[in-house]
C-alpha cells in the first residue's frame, strides 16, 4: 500500500483530490471568466434606458434573427458533446465530424454577429453613439471574441485528429476545450435574455 | 534534529541545478520565480518610496514649491499605484511562489510554466507603467482614477492611457498566479496533507487567491470600459451622453475592497506561522482562525461601497455597508485574539521575525481601530479624503502588510539562501522602522481631523498644519533610512550570514524538513503528513526526515525550462502597449505575436 502510494507520488499527473489538475485549473479560470461577463452585463444593465439619443435597443435589435443565431450556438454544444464522445471511444470519424460541426455552427454565429454589427453600424448606431452602443458593443464584441478564440481551439484540435494526434488517452483536452465552449454558450444564453428578450 | 551544512555541499553532482543568466530567463521552478518575484517588488518597494519622499518634502512647509502641482499629481498617483500592484501583491506572490509548494510538500506548482508567464508579465508591466515617466507622462489621477478626471476631455495626454494599459497587463499576471495558487493547493498536497493541516500560509494564499481570480476581473471590466472611451470613443463616463461615473466607483471599489484584503491576509498567514514557532506552542485555536480568514474573503466582497459614503447613495445602501464594515471587524478581531493567545504562556523568543510579527499585531490593530471609525456613515463624511484616512490605511497596508513581508522575509531568508540574516542588523531595522513608521503616519491623524485633504498639492500657513507635516516627514526619513539597512542585510547576509541548519528556529512545518536550501526538487520523496505540526511529534519528524532527507534512487522527473513564457508576455505587453499608438490595426500585430507564442507553448512538452 505505502510502495504503491510511493510510486503514484513520483508520479507527475499526482493529484490529491484523484482530478486533473487541468481540469480544477480551468473550473477555476471559468469562474474568474463569470466575473468578467458579470461585470460587462452589470455595466449594460446599468445603462439600459440612459441612452439620450437613438438608436435605442426597441428600434433596432432583432429577436428573430438573433434567436436563430442563438439556436445556432446551441447546437454547436450539442456538437461539442458529441465531439468529446467520439474522441473518448477513439473514433478519429466521429471527432473530425462534430469538431467540425462546431467550427462551422460557431461560425456561423459570428457570421451572424458580423452581420449584425455592419447592419447596426449601417443604421447609424456605433461606438460612439450613446451608450446603448457603447455597453451593447463591448458586451456582444467581447462574447464575439471569446468565440473566435473558441473556434481557433476548435480548429486546432480537428487539425490535431486529423494527424491521428488526438487518441483517446487525450481525451482531456477535448474535454476542457469543451468546458470553454459550453461556457461560451451560456453566457451567450444570459447575454440574450437580459439584452435581446428584456428590453 | 537538524541537517548540518556539510550534507548540502555533499549532495551529488547530479542533482546541481542548471546556472547562468539563461536557466533563470528559462526557469520554471517555482523557488527560483519566487526569488525573482522578490528581487523585483523588493525594488519596487524602493521606487514607490522615492516617490513618497519626495511627496514628503513638498508637504514639509505651507506653501512650498519643491516639486509642481503636475510632478506631484504623478508622485502621489505612481506612489500608490506602485505599492499597491508592484510591491504588496507581487512580494506576497514571491512568498506564494517560494512557499506554498514546499508547505505542502510538493515538488512545483499546478502549472510551472503558467508561473513563468505570470512573473514575466508583472515584470514588463511593471516596467511599461513606470516608462511613463521617461515620457514625462506618469499617471496623474491617483490610484483609484476615479472617472471622470480620467475623461479625454479632463485629463488629456498620455497619463491616464499609460494607467489603463500597466493595470490591465498586471491584471493578466495576478488571475493567472491565483488560478495557479489554487490548482496547486487543492491538487499538489502530499498524503495526509488534509486541508484542516495546512500550514495558515498556505490557507491564506488559498483564500487570497480566490480573491484574486474574482476581484481582478471586475477591475479590468472597469479598465476596458474607460479604455473604450479614451481609445475608441466610447460614451461609458461621458455624462452627457447619459454615461455615470459612479459606475465607476462601484466596479473600481467591488474590486478594491477585497484588493485591501488580497494585500492583508498574506501577511496575516505568516505571522500565523512565525507567531507559534517563537511561541513554541501550536497556533491557538487554528480551525478558528482558518474560518475567520475565509469569511474575511467571503465578506470582503460584501463592504466596498464604505468608499463611497460621501456619494450620496442613501439612507438604506448607506446602513447596510455600514453594517458589514462594521461585522468585518469581528473575524479581523478573533485572528488578533488568537494570536495573543499563541503567545499567552508560551516560551517566547524575540527574534526579529517574531517582532515584526509582534508589530503587525499591534499596529495593525490602530489601524483596524481607525478603520472602524469611518465605518460610521456620519464620521466618515468628516473624515473622508482627509489625512486621517491616509493614517488608516498606511497603518494597515504598512504596518500589517509590508511589516508582516518583513517578518516573512526574516523568517524564511534562511531556507531560500542557506544563511542567516544578521540578527543586529535585524533589531535595528525593527526598532528603527517601528519608530519611523509612526512618527510618519500617527500624525497624520490629527494633521487629517484638523483639516488636511489628501492628494492636496500644499496647504496654507494659517491652517497650522505645520508641525504635524513636518513630524511625518522626519519619520518618512528614518523609515527610509530604516528600509536601507533592510537592503544592507538582505544582501550582506547573503555571502556573510551564519549557515542556516534546515530547521534554524525550530518551526514546525514541512519546508523546514528540508535542507537550507532546498534541492531543486524540494522532497527526494514525498513526506507523509500526520497532523498539523509534523516536525513538533517526534516520531513524526522522524518519519518526515526519513522521507524529505533521503538520497532518491532515481532524480524525480522535473518540468522542463522554456523560454515561450518570456516570449507570451512579451506578446501580452506589446499587444496592450501598442494601443498607445492610437492605431486599431497596431494591437492586432502583438496578438498575433501572442498567439503565435501561445501555440508553440502548447505544443511544447512540459516535461522533456
Amino acid at each position: 500500500m505505502a510502495q504503491a502510494a510511493a510510486i503514484a507520488h513520483d508520479d507527475h499527473h499526482y493529484s490529491s483530490t484523484g482530478l486533473s489538475s487541468w481540469k480544477v485549473g480551468f473550473w477555476t479560470f471559468i469562474g474568474s471568466e463569470c466575473l468578467f461577463f458579470a461585470s460587462l452585463i452589470s455595466t449594460y444593465m446599468v445603462y439600459k434606458g440612459r441612452s439620450v439619443v437613438g438608436p435605442y435597443p426597441h428600434e433596432i435589435l432583432d429577436i428573430p434573427l438573433t434567436s436563430i443565431s442563438t439556436f445556432v450556438l446551441l447546437m454547436s454544444s450539442l456538437a461539442m458533446v458529441l465531439a468529446l464522445d467520439g474522441v473518448q471511444k477513439g473514433s478519429r470519424k466521429l471527432a473530425l465530424i462534430w469538431l467540425g460541426g462546431v467550427i462551422l455552427l460557431g461560425s456561423a454565429f459570428l457570421g451572424f454577429q458580423v452581420y449584425e454589427f455592419s447592419h447596426f453600424v449601417h443604421e447609424g448606431l456605433t461606438l460612439k453613439t450613446n451608450v446603448f452602443g457603447s455597453s451593447f458593443f463591448v458586451l456582444t464584441g467581447f462574447h464575439g471574441a471569446h468565440v473566435s478564440v473558441g473556434v481557433i481551439w476548435m480548429i486546432t484540435l480537428w487539425i490535431m485528429a486529423f494527424r491521428n494526434r488526438l487518441p483517446a488517452a487525450g481525451s482531456l483536452k477535448v474535454e476542457i476545450a469543451g468546458l470553454y465552449w459550453h461556457f461560451v454558450d451560456i453566457v451567450w444564453i444570459v447575454i440574450f435574455t437580459l439584452v435581446y428578450l428584456i428590453q | 534534529m537538524s541537517v548540518a551544512t556539510g550534507t548540502l555541499k555533499a549532495a551529488p553532482a547530479a542533482h546541481a541545478e542548471a546556472a547562468g543568466l539563461w536557466s533563470w530567463v528559462t526557469t520554471v521552478d517555482h523557488k527560483r520565480i519566487g526569488i525573482m518575484y522578490f528581487l523585483t517588488s523588493f525594488f519596487f518597494l524602493f521606487v514607490g518610496g522615492l516617490e513618497a519622499l519626495l511627496i514628503r518634502i513638498q508637504l514639509m512647509r505651507p506653501e512650498n514649491a519643491f516639486i509642481s502641482p503636475e510632478t506631484y499629481n504623478q508622485m502621489f498617483t505612481m506612489h500608490g499605484t506602485t505599492m499597491v500592484f508592484l510591491v504588496a501583491m507581487p512580494m506576497a506572490v514571491a512568498f506564494f511562489n517560494y512557499l506554498v509548494p514546499l508547505q505542502i510538500g510538493a515538488r512545483d506548482v499546478a502549472f510551472p510554466r503558467l508561473n513563468a508567464l505570470s512573473y514575466w508579465i508583472y515584470l514588463f508591466g511593471g516596467l511599461f507603467l513606470n516608462s511613463s515617466f521617461l515620457f514625462g507622462a506618469a499617471p496623474n489621477t491617483s490610484w483609484v482614477g476615479y472617472a471622470n478626471l480620467t475623461s479625454l476631455q479632463f485629463t488629456p495626454g498620455r497619463n491616464v492611457e499609460f494607467w489603463i494599459i500597466g493595470l490591465s497587463i498586471l491584471g493578466v499576471s495576478s488571475i493567472a498566479g491565483g488560478v495557479n495558487f489554487i490548482t496547486t493547493i487543492i491538487n499538489l498536497r502530499a498524503p495526509g496533507m488534509k486541508l484542516m493541516r495546512m500550514p495558515l500560509f498556505t490557507w491564506m494564499t488559498l483564500v487570497t487567491s480566490f480573491l484574486l481570480v474574482t476581484a481582478l476581473p471586475v477591475i479590468a471590466v472597469a479598465l476596458i470600459i474607460l479604455g473604450f472611451d479614451r481609445f475608441f470613443g466610447a460614451n461609458f463616463f461621458q455624462v452627457t451622453a447619459g454615461g455615470d461615473p459612479i459606475l465607476w466607483q462601484h466596479l473600481f471599489w467591488l474590486f478594491g475592497h477585497p484588493e485591501v484584503y488580497i494585500l492583508i491576509l498574506p501577511s496575516f498567514g505568516i505571522i500565523s506561522d512565525v507567531i507559534p514557532t517563537f511561541s513554541r506552542k501550536p497556533l491557538f485555536g487554528y480551525p478558528v482562525v482558518v474560518y475567520a480568514g475565509i469569511l474575511i474573503g467571503f465578506i470582503g466582497w460584501g463592504v466596498w461601497s464604505h468608499h463611497m459614503f460621501t456619494v450620496g447613495l442613501g439612507p438604506i445602501a448607506d446602513s447596510f455597508f455600514v453594517a458589514s464594515t462594521m461585522i468585518i471587524a469581528i473575524p479581523t478581531g478573533i485572528k488578533i485574539f488568537n494570536w495573543l493567545a499563541t503567545m499567552w504562556g508560551g516560551a517566547l523568543r524575540f527574534p526579529t521575525p517574531m517582532l515584526f510579527a509582534i508589530g503587525v499585531v499591534a499596529v495593525f490593530t490602530v489601524g483596524g481601530l481607525s478603520g472602524i471609525m469611518h465605518a460610521s456613515a456620519p464620521v466618515d463624511l468628516q473624515q473622508h479624503d482627509s489625512y486621517f484616512v491616509v493614517a488608516h490605511f498606511h497603518y494597515v497596508l504598512v504596518g500589517g502588510a509590508l511589516m508582516g513581508l518583513f517578518s516573512g522575509l526574516y523568517f524564511w531568508y534562511p531556507k531560500v539562501t542557506g544563511r542567516m540574516m544578521s540578527e543586529a542588523l535585524g533589531k535595528w531595522h525593527f526598532w528603527t522602522t517601528l519608530v519611523g513608521f509612526n512618527l510618519t503616519f500617527f500624525p497624520m491623524h490629527f494633521s487629517g481631523l484638523f483639516g488636511m485633504p489628501r492628494r492636496t498639492w500644499t496647504y496654507q500657513a494659517e491652517l497650522n498644519l505645520e508641525t504635524w507635516n513636518q513630524l511625518s516627514t522626519v519619520g518618512a526619513f528614518i523609515f527610509g533610512a530604516a528600509s536601507l539597512l533592510l537592503v544592507w542585510n538582505v544582501f550582506y547576509s547573503l555571502r556573510k550570514g551564519e549557515r542556516a541548519t534546515a530547521n534554524p528556529w525550530g518551526a514546525s512545518t514541512l519546508e523546514w524538513s528540508i535542507p537550507s536550501p532546498p534541492l531543486h526538487y524540494n522532497f527526494p520523496a514525498l513526506p507523509e503528513v500526520r497532523s498539523r505540526d509534523p516536525l513538533w511529534d517526534e516520531a513524526e519528524r522522524r518519519e518526515v526526515e526519513a522521507a524529505t532527507l533521503s538520497e532518491p534512487a532515481r532524480e524525480p522527473q522535473m518540468p522542463s525550462p522554456s523560454f515561450w513564457p518570456l516570449l507570451t508576455a512579451l506578446g501580452v505587453v506589446l499587444t496592450w502597449g501598442l494601443l498607445m499608438t492610437h492605431l486599431w490595426w497596431a494591437p492586432l500585430g502583438g496578438l498575433a505575436f501572442t498567439a503565435f507564442m501561445v501555440f508553440n507553448w502548447a505544443f511544447q512538452p512540459a516535461f522533456r
